[in-house]
């Protein structure tokens, strides 16, 4: 296994790609999260809203990169015919998949949390000036609190998972294109198609279930009763997609050819 | 040099011949109609009566406290008119007063007492000084300055209003030729529509005193009717907690109070009902679909080494390239309406049945909705080819593209962006296309929350789509000036 850690780690270090999607994961999170703290005002007490959840927001945008990453560890060899060569050195395919699943963490999860505080640090200086401010009833943002804390943890956390839930998907359908497309459906889509449910109770078991909804709910910091699920619960959620398309992943790799 | 219709042969043998392409292509109609399928059957209004349809066949509000009496043949009525007085929830009980813009008072002519009857009036507003107001959607503004007396006179079917601020200098403020048949119903009205609060609307109340009320012409003798018309519609919001609709006669004068309004119906005055658009929102899978198979319509010719034979063939780059947008442009555009077409219908009528008004559409709008939206598909499509043939990558590309699209919708349905980010945001994004959806109407006359959350774009239907057709359009020329001038 450590022979397979190194040999992915060699290859996730020594390709411009993965460096140049890290480094798009950073910056995209922390622009939004910065681009939406310095267009959004609170002009009174009890304006509402939840400012932990509003400064993290650029996670939505920062996870398409982390997705796209965890894509072509797998889709990429697939599509240049790498993976045979991988899987000559290393025959065991699940330990090799597990080593794949391993490095792509831990890469993202030390890009995430630059990209996480990154974005906390830039609405820690831009809230407060359009509003956010004591006055209103609201902190500065900041690691101490024991919410906000749980919420950097877990927007990290959220970031990895979605990392390794599109290693699993790519393993299953042997393309990046395809394995991008399926991820972002289950992201970015289930939201959109909760709001043409009519049916509230539907609304709230969409919500539930889908991946994005449900994970991004560690980020919250307000009015926890209403959220149709609590934070970590939430997170679990996705943790639940990501190991189940793992696991896919990593028995299709087994019983099916390169 | 090969022919163009050859270079076009070719890709489209290419692209049919791809059974991946195909399916993802069918797979795009087909969502299209699914999600139509799913919003209809999940949504679930049993219960709530219809809206009722003014006479131009639009849903409207027809609810107001209405003083009436028969008008047989021609009359006028004059009345002096005091200032509205209008109170909104404090919260959890009782009532502030408020500034209600839209709060109208003031005099009316109408075939009946029934819901979605024509009619004519000319009232002052809470905020907007004298309006003439007809048949729901109409609205004319009548002089500035201090108004304080009223007229309506009928004449056969032509009602005329007049403004006055002393009583002898008389201004005409408009007039309307309505269907009212030889009895008719006029009086004293008082409306007060819900107001823009925050993010949503909050129903409001007002009052107002008539004085000089003289009567000519054909009026029935005897005594005042009052009554809240339209109490039961469901795009009346009702009255605040604790106050009710009246009118008392004191001295020679009236007073009244009441709530709703008379006005095309929107949004925030029939929550429960659905749009095209809404039915439609299918067309962001079949997006995700058709992005995929656009981006791999050209990487899949890099990653096998096809571009090299490709590009023998024809050597025009440009040329190749504007031919792979078409062949691929034609087949989403036609699944695209494909999708459309089936999706409609069944959406609007399962939601039908299951009691969900469905805001109606021209036969025109409808074309435009299903068009648009296959133009939309089609123009998605050959964005991410173009994105395809400049960054190589498949999934960059697809990721680009999809963000590009979605991001804004869902940035614009968080409840805290300001409204003018949002509208910018459907403005200069590739997601300003989904106003080639959009069904319903601004009303000037009418306050709403008019953002895109609500399924009111800023820009024109065909506007919406020519942003992103720039983004197609654009992204193609980099893109052939890029694979010109690289290494393929």
């Amino acid at each position: 296994m450590r022979a397979a850690l190194r040999a992915e780690w060699t290859k996730l270090r020594t390709v411009a790609g993965p460096r140049r999607l890290l480094l798009g994961m950073i910056v995209a999170t922390v622009a939004l999260g910065a681009a939406a703290a310095s267009v959004v005002t609170c002009e009174s007490a009890g304006c509402g809203g939840d400012p932990v959840r509003f400064g993290l927001i650029g996670v939505m945008l920062g996870q398409a990169p982390a997705a796209v990453l965890g894509v072509l560890v797998i889709g990429g060899e697939y599509g240049s015919g790498m993976i045979r060569t991988t899987l000559t050195a290393m025959p065991r395919r699940v330990t090799a998949f597990a080593a794949k699943a391993v490095a792509l963490a831990g890469v993202v999860a030390v890009a995430g949390t630059v990209a996480v505080l990154g974005s906390l640090l830039a609405g820690r200086l831009l809230l407060p000036r359009h509003g956010f401010t004591a006055a209103h009833g609201h902190r500065a943002l900041s690691l101490a609190d024991g919410p906000t804390l749980r919420a950097v943890v877990g927007s990290i956390l959220y970031l990895t998972l979605i990392a390794l839930l599109s290693l699993g998907v790519a393993a299953v359908v042997r393309s990046s294109a395809a394995g991008i497309g399926i991820v972002l459906g289950l992201l970015y889509l289930l939201p959109v198609l909760t709001q043409a449910i009519g049916d509230p109770h539907w609304q709230r078991r969409l919500e539930q279930i889908a991946p994005m909804s449900a994970g991004l709910a560690v980020q919250a910091t307000t009015d926890l009763r209403l959220l149709p699920l609590q934070p970590w619960a939430g997170l679990a959620v996705t943790a639940g997609w990501a190991a189940a398309a793992l696991a896919a992943g990593a028995l299709l790799l087994r019983v099916r050819d390169a | 040099m090969t022919g163009f219709a050859e270079l076009l042969n070719a890709e489209w043998t290419k692209f049919r011949t791809v059974l991946g392409w195909v399916t993802g292509m069918a797979v795009a109609a087909l969502l299209v109609v699914l999600v139509a399928l799913l919003a209809g059957i999940s949504s679930d209004q049993q219960g709530s009566g219809p809206a009722p349809t003014g006479p131009g066949g639009e849903p409207v509000t027809d609810s107001f406290y209405f003083v009436h009496r028969p008008l047989t043949g021609d009359g006028s009525v004059t009345v002096t008119v005091s200032a509205l007085e209008s109170s909104v929830p404090t919260g959890l009980d009782g009532v502030r007063p408020g500034v209600v813009p839209w709060a109208k008072a003031g005099l009316i002519v109408r075939q009946s007492t029934r819901q979605g009857s024509p009619y004519a009036a000319i009232m002052v507003t809470g905020d907007h000084g004298v309006r003439m107001q007809h048949d729901y959607v109409n609205d004319t503004a009548g002089p500035a300055g201090p108004v304080r007396l009223l007229r309506l006179v009928r004449s056969g079917d032509t009602i005329t209003g007049y403004a006055s601020a002393d009583g002898t200098a008389w201004t005409t403020v408009g007039s309307a030729r309505l269907r009212l048949g030889p009895t008719a119903q006029g009086g004293l009205f008082v409306a007060s529509p819900q107001a823009v609060e925050g993010l949503g609307t909050t129903s409001s109340v007002s009052t107002a005193a008539f004085r000089d009320l003289r009567l000519q012409g054909g009026w029935a003798g005897g005594e005042w009717t009052g009554e809240q018309l339209g109490a039961g519609s469901p795009s009346f919001a009702g009255y605040p907690a604790d106050t009710s609709g009246s009118f008392a006669e004191s001295g020679g004068g009236l007073t009244v109070t009441g709530a709703g309004d008379l006005a095309p119906a929107v949004r925030y005055s029939l929550p429960t009902a659905g749009t095209l658009g809404n039915l439609l929102t299918g067309t962001f899978a079949a997006l995700i679909a058709v992005i995929v198979v656009g981006a791999l319509f050209i990487t899949t010719e890099h990653r096998t080494g096809l571009i090299h034979v490709t590009l023998a063939a024809g050597p025009g780059r440009g040329r190749v390239l504007l031919a792979k947008a078409i062949v691929l442009g034609s087949v989403a555009f036609v699944a695209g309406l494909a999708g459309t077409v089936v999706a409609v219908p069944l959406g609007v009528r399962l939601a039908r049945a299951h009691g969900v008004y469905i805001f109606p559409v021209s036969a025109s709008t409808g074309l435009r909705v299903a068009v648009g939206t296959a133009a939309l598909l089609a123009a998605a499509s050959v964005l991410a080819l173009a994105v395809g043939a400049v960054v190589r990558s498949s999934a960059a590309a697809v990721t680009t593209v999809i963000v590009a699209f979605v991001l804004p919708y869902l940035l614009v349905a968080n409840p805290f962006m300001p409204a003018g980010a949002a509208a910018w945001l459907t403005r200069v994004t590739p997601a300003a296309a989904f106003a080639v959806q959009q069904t319903l109407v601004k009303y000037p006359q009418v306050a709403n929350p008019y953002t895109p959350y609500n399924d009111y774009y800023p820009l024109a239907p065909w506007a919406g789509l020519a942003v992103l057709a720039g983004y197609a359009a654009a992204g193609l020329a980099v893109a052939a000036v890029v694979l010109r001038r690289r290494d393929a």
